[in-house]
């Protein structure tokens, strides 16, 4: 019954293939309709799916795993194949809701934003060659045919940045991108071939069979004194890493913002760089089972990266950055809420939340970024410092910024409010250390999150060189609906839906943590209103002129004193300034730096390539020396 | 020590009675006799053609080559011939056929060069060398002793230098060909004496014998050294490539393809046989060595690749790495170590000779040869940038290219014998190769040049070649049967 779902990732392949061989002969906007037309159905395709698949039949226990289409492809041995095919199960099927509903915006948003620009059609050709990649990746049935299209992923949004735009920083930046993650995927390769050599299988049905038989040979196995499942669940983590940005792998995804905002939109927030918690939570069993100590891991990894990157995003002044450093925090959210889960029933909670939480952060921060595309399109310019009382010029663009920014700050009863509140209560549960950093964050972005708000639509106007003006009809209806998206999405029984034995399982609402993390989300906006939010003076001279109103007025300045004392001076200056630093200078020159030693190396060695034969015959003869020393070494 | 009885069985005592060979024994050697056959017919076609008329000898030649190719597909039978001293299977004949393949390739796209009033009287020369190198290695494949093996070799080998020489008119072609038969020269001279140890040791030239009687020590393990050697020479392994790079840039482009794909992948075939079926009793000795080999092949040939700016040694730097990945292959050391090693040269065929056909073809129409020169390419020849795109994307490995599942069983065969700190250098090292990979596709499309290579239209022969590489860069990767097929060859070949 669900045989159509292969259409799911098939159309957008064909009108690739279509566009990019006929497209340069058509009208540019005929490429953009027929992208968003198939986009379209595949939309419709997939929400058909997970409707059926959710709530078609009422079964009892527990979801079943489906797979409608498999077909051979390469045999190894009698037991290792390679094979192709459609895999459906809870987490696959919400994200195929989540990549065509994005991208299916981002289609429509695209022919506002995009339009008149030089390769139209070309753009779209790549969007749809990227939507099919990542729609391949979500279905796969098994680890290599998620490889094949992992990279696949890669090399299309590398096109995507890379040869859309002409601006030499976007095509470092992408070049950054494809270099970083490739580094990383070379783990995930390794961790494939070590996993397949164990269990000799690649399928995701087997891996994941929670009595684990095909891991009966791992027993025992170790490499410098660590098992072997560890260092293969860590390197395919590794691969996870990459894609979804942890840290230190992370450096890609800030600078990759200088591609088209769209394409920040889909890839860069809510489809790509969820890959790497897709995958992790694709391989959840076996990290439970097989490699706690990964899982492990991959907690603190989170937690880290959450903070680091929360931290990070209170200095910047670009926009997106500032967007692309919130994605990175919330993928750390991700990462840890898997990192703290068990398996089965409540225990599993940390996955139901991760999952839910990536469902909700892609309809947001896709938001976001539409409609910080909006912002940019209407001013020219990406600097929050250029921006300001944009609330008047541009309302549809500032209601429905402002719900993402409630959403996710977590206010209640908005979607990131539940999935955020199951992340804190996951994370309570295992370990109070990481709790406390995620609810610190919590604060953070609250913070960040309406810094930015504030400078971009409150304070005082700047000079534009035009009057700005709301975007067309094709950008904001895309807002609209993910705003209706953000709001509502939190509502959706996740519990019963995506869970980590695919049973349902009760939630309920902490309060003890959900009050303080709303407490602390508010908090942060507070602050964020008092220093960000220009107040007209009026009230000021008023107070001066009435005595006892003067001393409290003066008090709440003494407090914003503080305020601006402890934010600007403390965390700004000793904090947050010297984090930026580091990521700039340590942790990103550490990674050009081994380009540039290697660099240096093959400088120096040039001179031994001399163009004289008497010197390579010398080199030859060498050479056989260097060989017979090594065999002497080893006889 | 040589022994000829007929009790030794198998085709050595038959052949001695060279009275009793029929027709059908002789037919083993078919790869070889078609292209013999072929090299008389050019040899005859040459006289028979007027002096105005030598141009239509290219198309002529490829044809007929197109028929060879052909014809090489038919099953073989199976045996040895000469006393042993050759050896037929389907192993063999996939290999033959396989170089078969690049060679009709290279000569589709030579006929631009060829073209060139300067060497419109030497044609057929041109045709009649490569022919007969490519005689020596089919030879040098199918050898069952170290005779025929070091005369198959050495067939191969001259002719390059002529050919490498083959612009006359260019001292640095003249200079190209000299230093490959210098070191050529240095380089046989070391296998040779390699090879007369292990006989000295062995008591013989036969590989069936040898594998039975070598044992490891001190001798054996000299001999052994020098005969790696010399054919890390032929494949241009670190140290042993250091003529790889200049006689590279200075031969015609077709020939450094040559080189670069055919020379090479022959060299690898019969260096994996022998390894694999000669020494298979010493395992433990040509593992360290091949291991080292490796690792040195790898990261110096990409750390030299980083800098250079000509095309041609860039790509001569880029095959060297190639070759070090193939050693992974080499090291896993069974069917699946076999299959992997024929599949990557087969991928490495269509994928380096499309890069060579664009730098070939892009030489001919405009001069440019340096990276530099590529800037905004893009703009001027969309196509043949794709091309070269996908190409480089294949070298790189990077799925679903075929390149990327070339190197994947390359890896897998070596992950597979436990090699998992070597696989991890190789990975390393393909992630550097990306970098100098994107760096000529940077140049293509993002760098703007005001004096960009002009567009052209390629001539038919150079777009059927380039339209049989990018097929070939498809198909091979995603084709099964491809793999499935060289699998159970080189299964039933080991076992």
């Amino acid at each position: 019954m669900y045989n159509y779902t292969i259409l799911i990732p098939l159309i957008p392949l064909v009108i690739f293939l279509v566009t990019g061989l006929l497209g340069m002969k058509w009208k540019p906007i005929i490429s953009g309709l027929l992208g968003t037309t198939g986009l379209g159905i595949s939309w419709v395709l997939s929400v058909m799916t997970a409707i059926t698949y959710f709530f078609g039949s009422h079964h009892e226990g527990a979801f079943e795993t489906i797979i409608p289409f498999e077909k051979l492809w390469l045999t190894f041995s009698e037991t290792l194949q390679i094979k192709m095919g459609v895999l459906l199960d809870p987490i696959s099927v919400m994200m195929l809701v989540v990549v065509t509903t994005i991208s299916f915006m981002v289609h429509i948003y695209s022919l506002g934003y995009m339009h008149g620009e030089k390769g139209f059609q070309r753009f779209y050709a790549f969007l749809s060659l990227f939507t099919f990649s990542m729609l391949g990746l979500v279905i796969a049935t098994n680890i290599f045919q998620m490889y094949i299209f992992w990279e696949l992923v890669g090399v299309s949004s590398f096109l995507l940045i890379g040869f859309y735009y002409q601006k030499p920083s976007a095509v470092a930046a992408s070049k950054k991108a494809f270099i970083v993650t490739r580094f990383a995927d070379f783990g995930f390769l390794i961790g494939i071939l070590i996993l397949s050599f164990i269990t000799k299988t690649f399928d995701f049905a087997k891996l994941t069979n929670p009595d684990g038989a095909v891991f009966a040979n791992a027993a025992g196995m170790s490499f410098m004194g660590i098992s072997v499942m560890t260092w293969a669940m860590v390197l395919v983590f590794m691969g996870g890493a990459g894609k979804s940005a942890m840290f230190p792998l992370h450096i890609w995804l800030p600078d990759a913002m200088e591609g088209p905002t769209p394409v920040s939109a889909l890839i860069h927030a809510a489809t790509m760089v969820v890959a790497g918690v897709y995958l992790v939570a694709r391989l959840f069993v076996v990290y439970h089972f097989q490699a706690p100590d990964a899982l492990e891991i991959i907690a603190y990894v989170g937690g880290f990266t959450s903070l680091f990157a929360a931290v990070i995003a209170i200095t910047q002044h670009d926009i997106k950055r500032v967007l692309a450093f919130s994605t990175l925090s919330q993928l750390g959210y991700m990462m840890l809420s898997l990192g703290v889960s068990g398996y089965g029933g409540e225990e599993g909670l940390g996955y139901m939340a991760s999952m839910f939480h990536l469902f909700t952060h892609a309809m947001f921060k896709a938001l976001l970024f539409l409609a910080a595309g909006s912002i940019i399109h209407a001013v020219h310019s990406n600097y929050m410092y250029e921006m300001g009382g944009l609330r008047k010029y541009l309302p549809i663009t500032h209601i429905t910024f402002l719900i993402a920014c409630l959403t996710i700050a977590g206010v209640p009863p908005l979607s990131g409010f539940f999935s955020k509140d199951e992340i804190l209560v996951a994370a309570f549960n295992h370990n109070k250390i990481l709790f406390g950093v995620e609810f610190l964050v919590a604060g953070l972005t609250a913070f960040y999150m309406f810094r930015l708000y504030f400078n971009i639509f409150w304070g005082k106007d700047r000079h534009y060189h035009h009057t700005p003006h709301e975007s067309p009809l094709t950008m904001t209806i895309p807002l609209m609906f993910l705003a209706f998206a953000s709001i509502f999405s939190g509502f959706l029984p996740f519990h019963s839906m995506v869970t980590s034995d695919k049973m349902h399982f009760d939630t309920h609402l902490h309060l003890a943590v959900a009050v303080p993390s709303v407490l602390i989300g508010l908090i942060g906006i507070a602050f964020a209103w008092l220093l960000y939010k220009k107040e007209s003076k009026v009230p000021e001279k008023l107070a001066k002129q009435f005595g006892i109103l003067y001393t409290a007025t003066y008090n709440k300045f003494y407090i914003d004193e503080i305020y601006l004392f402890v934010t600007k001076k403390i965390i700004f200056n000793y904090i947050s300034r010297p984090v930026a630093w580091f990521d700039r200078h340590i942790v990103d020159a550490f990674m050009v730096g081994i380009g540039t030693v290697t660099e240096k190396i093959s400088y120096r060695i040039k001179g031994m390539q001399s163009g004289q034969l008497q010197h390579y015959a010398f080199m030859f003869v060498a050479g056989v020396l260097i060989l017979a020393l090594v065999l002497v070494y080893y006889i | 020590m040589l022994s000829y009885s007929p009790s030794l069985g198998g085709g050595r005592g038959e052949a001695l009675k060279f009275g009793d060979m029929n027709l059908s024994q002789f037919l083993m050697m078919r790869h070889e006799l078609l292209l013999t056959a072929a090299a008389l017919i050019i040899l005859i076609a040459e006289i028979a053609t007027a002096d105005s008329a030598k141009r239509k000898l290219i198309p002529f030649t490829i044809a007929l080559f197109a028929m060879v190719t052909v014809a090489g597909f038919f099953p073989v039978p199976e045996g040895t011939l000469f006393g042993g001293s050759y050896q037929s299977n389907p192993l063999t004949a996939l290999m033959k056929n396989v170089l078969n393949i690049g060679v009709l390739i290279i000569f589709l796209q030579a006929e631009g060069w060829l073209k060139r009033p300067e060497n419109s009287d030497r044609i057929s020369e041109y045709f009649l060398l490569t022919v007969s190198t490519l005689i020596g290695m089919n030879f040098m494949i199918s050898s069952g002793d170290f005779l025929m093996f070091y005369i198959g070799l050495e067939t191969a080998t001259i002719p390059i230098a002529g050919l490498a020489a083959f612009d006359r008119i260019r001292s640095r072609s003249a200079e190209a060909g000299i230093k490959l038969i210098l070191s050529s020269a240095l380089s046989s001279g070391v296998l040779l004496f390699g090879l007369s140890l292990i006989y000295g040791v062995t008591g013989s030239i036969y590989f069936t014998d040898i594998a039975q009687t070598i044992t490891s020590n001190s001798m054996v393990a000299l001999g052994f050294i020098f005969f790696v050697s010399g054919m890390g020479f032929k494949i241009s392994l670190v140290p042993f490539h250091f003529w790889t790079a200049d006689v590279y840039e200075g031969a015609p482009i077709n020939v450094t393809s040559y080189l670069s794909v055919i020379s090479k992948g022959a060299a690898s075939f019969i260096f994996t046989i022998i390894l694999f079926t000669v020494f298979k009793t010493l395992t433990e000795m040509w593992k360290p060595v091949i291991y080292t080999l490796a690792v040195f092949t790898m990261t110096v040939a990409n750390l030299f690749a980083l800098r250079q700016q000509n095309m041609k040694r860039f790509l001569a730097f880029s095959s060297i790495a190639q070759a070090g990945f193939l050693l992974l292959g080499i090291l896993g050391n069974n069917d699946l170590g076999m299959s992997a090693v024929v599949y990557f040269v087969l991928i490495y065929i269509f994928t380096n000779l499309g890069a060579f056909g664009v730098v070939e073809a892009i030489s001919n129409a405009s001069g440019v040869e340096t990276i530099d020169g590529y800037n905004g390419m893009y703009k001027t020849n969309p196509k043949l940038s794709l091309l070269m795109t996908l190409a480089l994307f294949s070298l790189a490995g990077i799925p679903p290219v075929a390149g990327f599942f070339g190197k994947f069983f390359l890896f897998t065969a070596a992950a597979g014998s436990g090699y998992y700190i070597l696989v991890l250098i190789a990975v390393l090292n393909a992630t550097v190769s990306l970098y100098y990979y994107l760096r000529v596709v940077r140049a293509m499309f993002i760098e703007k040049s005001d004096n960009p290579v002009p567009t052209f239209k390629s001539s038919a022969y150079m777009r059927t070649a380039l339209i049989i590489c990018v097929a070939g860069i498809f198909a091979v990767g995603f084709a099964s049967v491809i793999f499935d097929t060289i699998r159970e060859i080189s299964q039933n070949f080991l076992y």
